[in-house]
C-alpha cells in the first residue's frame, strides 16, 4: 500500500469504515472476485432484467397521474379530437398523461416499448436456455422458475393494456370474458367474479389495477431475486471450449470486468429503450377512442405476445356441442384454454420428461451445442413453428390486405399449415443437425476444407485439409456420445417377473428415438488412421515444393506448367522423390 | 353485411326495374328524363348527350346499351350521379379485370367528363346526387363528435385509424387516407359495394360534415408520438419491435461479448 494513489486510500479508508460496521469484507472479498463466463448469449437474460427495471421506474411515474377509476366524466383536456367527449376517468387520466403531463407520453411509451421488450428479450433469453440444455440437472428448478416469470410476464402486459380503457383493450377485455365464459359448468360464474357483474361493470379497471402494480410485479420481483440467486450459487453455465469443463467455470471476475460490462450494456439498454420511445409512437391510444362495447374497429390487435392466442382463437374452426341445454364453446375453449395449457405444461415439463426419456441422471454445467442433441433442438423448432404460425394467425386480417389475399383461404391455408409444418420443422432442423454432427466429425478425421485447390503433376485437383485448430477441436471434441437405453426384460435372470416392464419400456422407446442416430465421435484409432492417410497426401502434394531446381516450376499457384522430365503420375513423383532422397 | 346489402340493393333495384320498365313501354328517352325530380342535379342537356357517349365507348360494353345492366355488370338506373361520379374519380371504373372487389387506380377521364357521364346516369333515373359545395364544406364541423360518429359507423371496416381493414373473402375496406372530401361524401351516399349506405335518414348532413372533419384530421394531423410506423397497432408495433429493436440489443451484446476478448 505505499505507493496507493488517494482514490485508493480514500477507498480503502471508506471499506473498513463500512466493515467495522457491517462485517462486509470477507462477504465482497468472496463474492466480486467470483467468475463469470462470457458468451454474448448470456446477456439476454441481462437484457430481461435491465428492460424490466426501466418498467418499474417509468411505471411508477405513470402511478402518480393514472385513475384507475371507470367513472364517466366529459373530456375537457387538450386533445381537441376528443373534447365534449365521454369516457372513463382512467381512459381521461391516460390521455393527460399523454398530453397534459411533462414527459408523460415520452415515459408512456418508454414503458410499454420497455414491456414489450422485456417480454420479448425473455422468450429469446428462454430458447438460450432451452436450445443449449441449460435447464438440465441441476437446473431444473430455475427453468421452473423461469417458466412462472413468463407467465407472469404475460400477466402483467396483458393487465397492463387493457387499464387505459380504450377500444382496443376493451375490445381484448371483452375477449377474456368470452374466454372465461367458455370454460364448461363455471365459465359464467368466473366471468360474472372477475368483473364483478355484467361486462363491463364498473369494477374491472380497479381490480385489474391492483393485479398490474402490486401483484403481479410483486411476483415477478420475488422470482425473479429466486433466480438469480440460483443462477449465483449454482454458477453459471459455459460453451465448451479450451480448458473448459464439467466442474469449472473460465471467465473474467465479477469485479471489475463484468460489472463494467454489465453496468455498460444497462445503460445501453436503457438509451436503446428511450431513444426508440422519443421517435416511434406506440399504442397512439386517442386515435382507438374510449371503450364503448358496442363499437370495435378492424385490425383490432393484442400486443405480440398476445397474437398467438388472438390467432389460435381466429384459426380455430366454429365448433359447438349442446350438451343437456349448455353450449360448450370448444371454438374458444380449445385455443385460449386447452393449447396454452398444454403448451405451458409442456414448456415446465420439458426437463423432467427428457430427463426420464433419456435417463440422463447427471450433472451438467457444460452446455450443448444445438447440433449436439438433434431431437431436443427439432422439438424447440418445432414448437417455435407452431407458435410462429398462431402467431401469423393473429394478425390473418393485415396480411391479407397487405398482399391481396382472401382471408378465408389465408385461415385455411394455416389451419393446414399449422398440422403439417410442425412436424417437418422437426424432421429438417433434426437431418441439419445430423449433418453438422458428421461434418464436425469429419473434421475431426480429415482437418478442414481450407479452400485451396492444388493441381497434382498429373492433372488430378485437390482440396487442401488442414488440421483444427486447437479451439474447436476443444469444441468438437467436447461432445457427449449418447446411446439410447438398452430394451428392458420381461424377466430379469432369476425369473422373476420385470413389474416396470411396461413403463421400461416406453422409456427405451423414447430413448431410442433420442439419441438412435447420434453421430459418434471418432475413436482415438480411427482419428491415427485419418491422419495417416493425410500424412499420405501431404507427401503426394510435397514433390512439387520440394523440386531442387525451382527455375523448372515456371508457375506454382493456378496451375502447373508441364516440362520435360516432369513426373506424369503420383505415383512416379514419389518414386522419383524417393531416389533423389537415397542418391 | 349480407342483410345490409340486400337492404339497400332491393329498393333501388325495385325502382331502377321499374323505371327501365317504363323506358320500353314509354318507347322514349324523353319520358324518362321527365320524371326526374327536381332534386336530382341535372346537367345540361350537351353535357347529357356527350355523357353518353362517353358511357357507349367505355361502360356499355359491362353496364349495356341502355344503362340496364348486363352479365358483366349491374344496372345504372338509379344509381345516380353520385356512383358515377365516385367510382370514376376514384379510377374504380371502368372496371379493368373481374375481381373480389373493384380497386382504385389511375382515372382516365377529366372531372367535366366524369360529370358528363354522372349527368347521363342521372338522366335515366333519379339517385343520390352529387353533394353539393356546401354539403362537403366541414369547417365548422365538430371534430370530437365526427370522431364518436366515425368510430360507431366506419371503423369496424376502416379501423379506427382509417387504414382499411380486411373482410371476407378477398373483399376490403380501403385505406380513407387518399380520400378527398367529395369521394367520402359520395361513398357514404351511394354505398359502394359492402359498404352499407349512409341515408340521411341514419346520417344527417351536418353528421356527414362531422365525419369528413374526423376524416380530414386523421390525414393530416401529425403524429405526437414520433413515427406513427402506418398506424397499423400492435403487429407493427411487434414487427417493429422484433426487427429493429432486436436487432440492436443484440448487436450491442455481441459487440460488449466481443470487446472482453
Ligand atoms: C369490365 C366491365 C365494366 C366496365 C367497362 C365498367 N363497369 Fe361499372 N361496374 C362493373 C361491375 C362488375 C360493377 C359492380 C361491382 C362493383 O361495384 O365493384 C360495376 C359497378 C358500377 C357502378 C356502381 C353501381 C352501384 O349500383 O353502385 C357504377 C356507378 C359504375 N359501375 C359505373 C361505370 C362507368 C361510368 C363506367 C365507364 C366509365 C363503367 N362502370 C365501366 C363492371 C364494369
Ligand atoms: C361494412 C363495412 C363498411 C362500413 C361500415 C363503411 N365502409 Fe366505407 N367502404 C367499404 C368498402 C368495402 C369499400 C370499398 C368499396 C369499393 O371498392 O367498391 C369502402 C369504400 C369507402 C371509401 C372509398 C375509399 C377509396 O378508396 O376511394 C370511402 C371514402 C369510405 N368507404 C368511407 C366510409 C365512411 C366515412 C364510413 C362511415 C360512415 C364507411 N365508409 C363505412 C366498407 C365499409
Ligand atoms: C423476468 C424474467 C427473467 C429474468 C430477469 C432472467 C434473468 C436471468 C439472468 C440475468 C440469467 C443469467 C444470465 C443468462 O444466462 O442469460 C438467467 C439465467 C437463467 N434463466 Fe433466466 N431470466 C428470466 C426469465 C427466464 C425464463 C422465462 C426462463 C425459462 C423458461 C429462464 C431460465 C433460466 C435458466 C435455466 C438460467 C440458468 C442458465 C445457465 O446457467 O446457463 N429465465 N436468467
Amino acid at each position: 500500500m505505499s505507493t496507493s494513489s488517494p482514490v485508493e486510500t480514500a477507498g480503502a479508508a471508506t471499506a473498513t469504515y463500512v466493515d467495522k460496521r457491517l462485517g462486509s469484507n470477507r462477504f465482497l472479498g468472496r463474492n466480486l472476485g467470483k467468475v463469470f463466463p462470457d458468451h454474448w448469449s448470456f446477456m439476454l437474460g441481462e437484457i430481461v432484467l435491465y428492460s424490466f427495471i426501466v418498467v418499474l421506474l417509468t411505471g411508477t411515474y405513470l402511478t402518480l397521474f393514472y385513475k384507475p377509476s371507470m367513472v364517466e366524466v366529459l373530456y375537457d383536456g387538450s386533445y381537441v379530437p376528443l373534447k365534449g367527449v365521454m369516457m372513463s376517468e382512467a381512459y381521461e387520466s391516460t390521455l393527460n398523461i399523454s398530453f397534459d403531463v411533462r414527459g408523460g407520453l415520452l415515459i408512456r411509451q418508454m414503458h410499454h416499448w420497455a414491456a414489450l421488450i422485456f417480454v420479448a428479450a425473455m422468450v429469446v433469453h428462454a430458447f438460450r436456455v432451452f436450445f443449449t440444455g441449460a435447464y438440465r440437472k441441476p437446473r431444473e428448478f430455475n427453468w421452473l422458475i423461469g417458466v412462472a416469470l413468463l407467465t407472469m410476464a404475460l400477466a402483467a402486459g396483458f393487465t397492463g393494456y387493457s387499464l387505459p380503457d380504450d377500444l382496443l383493450s376493451g375490445t381484448g377485455l371483452q375477449i377474456i370474458r368470452g374466454i372465461l365464459q367458455s370454460i364448461p359448468v363455471v365459465g359464467t360464474w368466473a366471468a360474472f367474479l372477475v368483473f364483478g357483474g355484467e361486462f363491463p361493470g364498473t369494477d374491472i379497471i380497479s381490480r385489474l389495477y391492483a393485479a398490474h402494480i402490486l401483484l403481479v410485479p410483486g411476483l415477478i420481483l420475488a422470482l425473479i431475486t429466486v433466480h438469480l440467486m440460483m443462477v449465483w450459487t449454482q454458477k453459471h453455465t459455459q460453451f465448451p471450449g479450451p480448458g473448459r469443463t464439467n466442474d469449472n467455470v473460465v471467465g473474467y471476475p465479477l469485479l471489475p470486468v463484468y460489472m463494467a460490462k454489465a453496468g455498460g450494456f444497462f445503460f445501453i439498454v436503457f438509451g436503446v429503450i428511450a431513444l426508440i420511445s422519443g421517435l416511434v409512437t406506440i399504442n397512439p391510444i386517442w386515435i382507438f377512442g374510449p371503450y364503448t362495447p358496442d363499437q370495435v374497429s378492424a385490425g383490432t390487435q393484442p400486443d405480440w405476445y398476445i397474437g398467438w392466442l388472438d390467432g389460435a382463437l381466429r384459426l380455430m374452426p366454429n365448433w359447438e356441442t349442446v350438451v343437456a341445454g349448455f353450449t360448450i364453446s370448444w371454438n374458444i375453449f380449445i385455443p385460449s384454454v386447452v393449447i396454452p395449457g398444454i403448451l405451458f405444461t409442456g414448456l415446465a415439463l420439458y426437463p423432467f420428461l427428457e430427463a426420464w426419456a433419456t435417463g440422463d441422471k447427471r450433472e451438467h454445467n457444460l452446455l450443448d451445442r444445438p447440433r449436439n442433441a438433434p431431437v431436443r433442438t427439432g422439438i424447440g423448432v418445432m414448437a417455435i413453428t407452431f407458435y410462429g404460425i398462431l402467431w401469423i394467425g393473429g394478425g390473418n386480417d393485415l396480411i391479407a390486405t397487405a398482399f391481396d389475399l382472401s382471408i378465408n383461404s389465408l385461415s385455411w391455408f394455416l389451419r393446414i399449415t399449422l398440422i403439417v409444418a410442425p412436424p417437418i420443422a422437426f424432421i429438417v432442423t433434426k437431418r441439419i443437425c445430423l449433418g453438422l454432427q458428421r461434418r464436425d466429425r469429419d473434421k475431426l478425421l480429415h482437418g478442414y476444407e481450407s479452400g485451396r485447390v492444388l493441381r497434382l503433376p498429373h492433372g488430378e485437383f485437390i482440396e487442401v485439409h488442414e488440421p483444427i485448430n486447437y479451439k474447436e477441436l476443444a469444441v468438437i471434441t467436447s461432445k457427449t456420445d449418447y446411446s439410447p437405453l438398452p430394451a428392458p426384460e420381461k424377466t430379469d435372470a432369476d425369473g422373476v417377473k420385470n413389474k416396470k416392464y411396461l413403463i421400461q419400456k416406453i422409456q427405451h422407446k423414447i430413448s431410442h428415438f433420442y439419441y438412435a442416430d447420434d453421430v459418434k465421435k471418432p475413436t482415438a484409432a480411427e482419428i491415427e488412421a485419418a491422419q495417416h492417410h493425410a500424412a499420405h497426401d501431404a507427401m503426394l502434394e510435397a514433390p512439387l515444393h520440394e523440386y531442387e531446381d525451382a527455375d523448372q516450376i515456371s508457375t506454382f499457384h493456378g496451375g502447373v506448367l508441364h516440362h520435360p522430365g516432369m513426373p506424369e503420375t503420383n505415383a512416379e513423383q514419389v518414386a522419383q522423390q524417393e531416389n533423389r532422397s537415397t542418391t | 353485411m349480407k342483410f345490409l346489402a340486400a337492404r339497400r340493393r332491393n329498393p333501388i333495384v325495385a325502382l331502377g326495374l321499374l323505371l327501365f320498365a317504363l323506358v320500353v313501354v314509354g318507347g322514349g328517352y324523353a319520358v324518362v328524363t321527365e320524371t326526374q325530380p327536381a332534386t336530382a342535379a341535372m346537367g345540361s342537356q350537351t353535357q347529357v348527350e356527350d355523357g353518353e357517349r362517353l358511357y357507349l365507348e367505355g361502360c356499355s360494353s359491362c353496364h349495356g346499351l341502355q344503362a340496364e345492366g348486363t352479365g358483366n355488370g349491374p344496372t345504372l338506373i338509379g344509381a345516380g350521379a353520385a356512383a358515377v361520379h365516385f367510382q370514376v374519380a376514384t379510377g374504380r371504373m371502368p372496371l379493368a379485370a373481374p375481381g373480389a372487389q373493384a380497386p382504385a387506380k389511375e382515372v382516365i377521364y377529366t372531372e367535366s367528363e366524369i360529370e358528363a357521364m354522372s349527368a347521363y346516369v342521372a338522366s335515366l333515373a333519379p339517385g343520390p346526387a352529387i353533394p353539393s359545395a356546401e354539403q362537403i364544406d366541414f369547417a365548422d364541423a365538430d371534430v370530437a363528435e365526427g370522431g364518436v360518429l366515425f368510430r360507431i359507423n366506419c371503423a369496424q371496416c376502416h379501423q379506427a385509424a382509417g387504414q382499411g381493414g380486411a373482410l371476407t373473402q378477398g373483399k376490403y375496406a380501403p385505406s380513407l387516407m387518399e380520400s378527398t372530401p367529395q369521394e367520402i361524401y359520395e361513398a357514404m351516399i351511394t354505398g359502394p359495394e359492402n359498404m352499407p349506405i349512409f341515408a340521411d335518414s341514419t346520417l344527417q348532413v351536418e353528421e356527414k360534415q362531422a365525419i369528413l372533419a374526423y376524416i380530414n384530421e386523421l390525414q393530416e394531423a401529425p403524429s405526437p408520438g414520433g413515427l406513427a410506423l402506418g398506424r397499423l397497432g400492435p403487429v407493427a408495433e411487434g414487427l417493429f419491435l422484433w426487427t429493429a429493436v432486436f436487432a440492436a440489443l443484440i448487436a450491442a451484446a455481441v459487440w460488449i461479448g466481443i470487446k472482453a476478448r
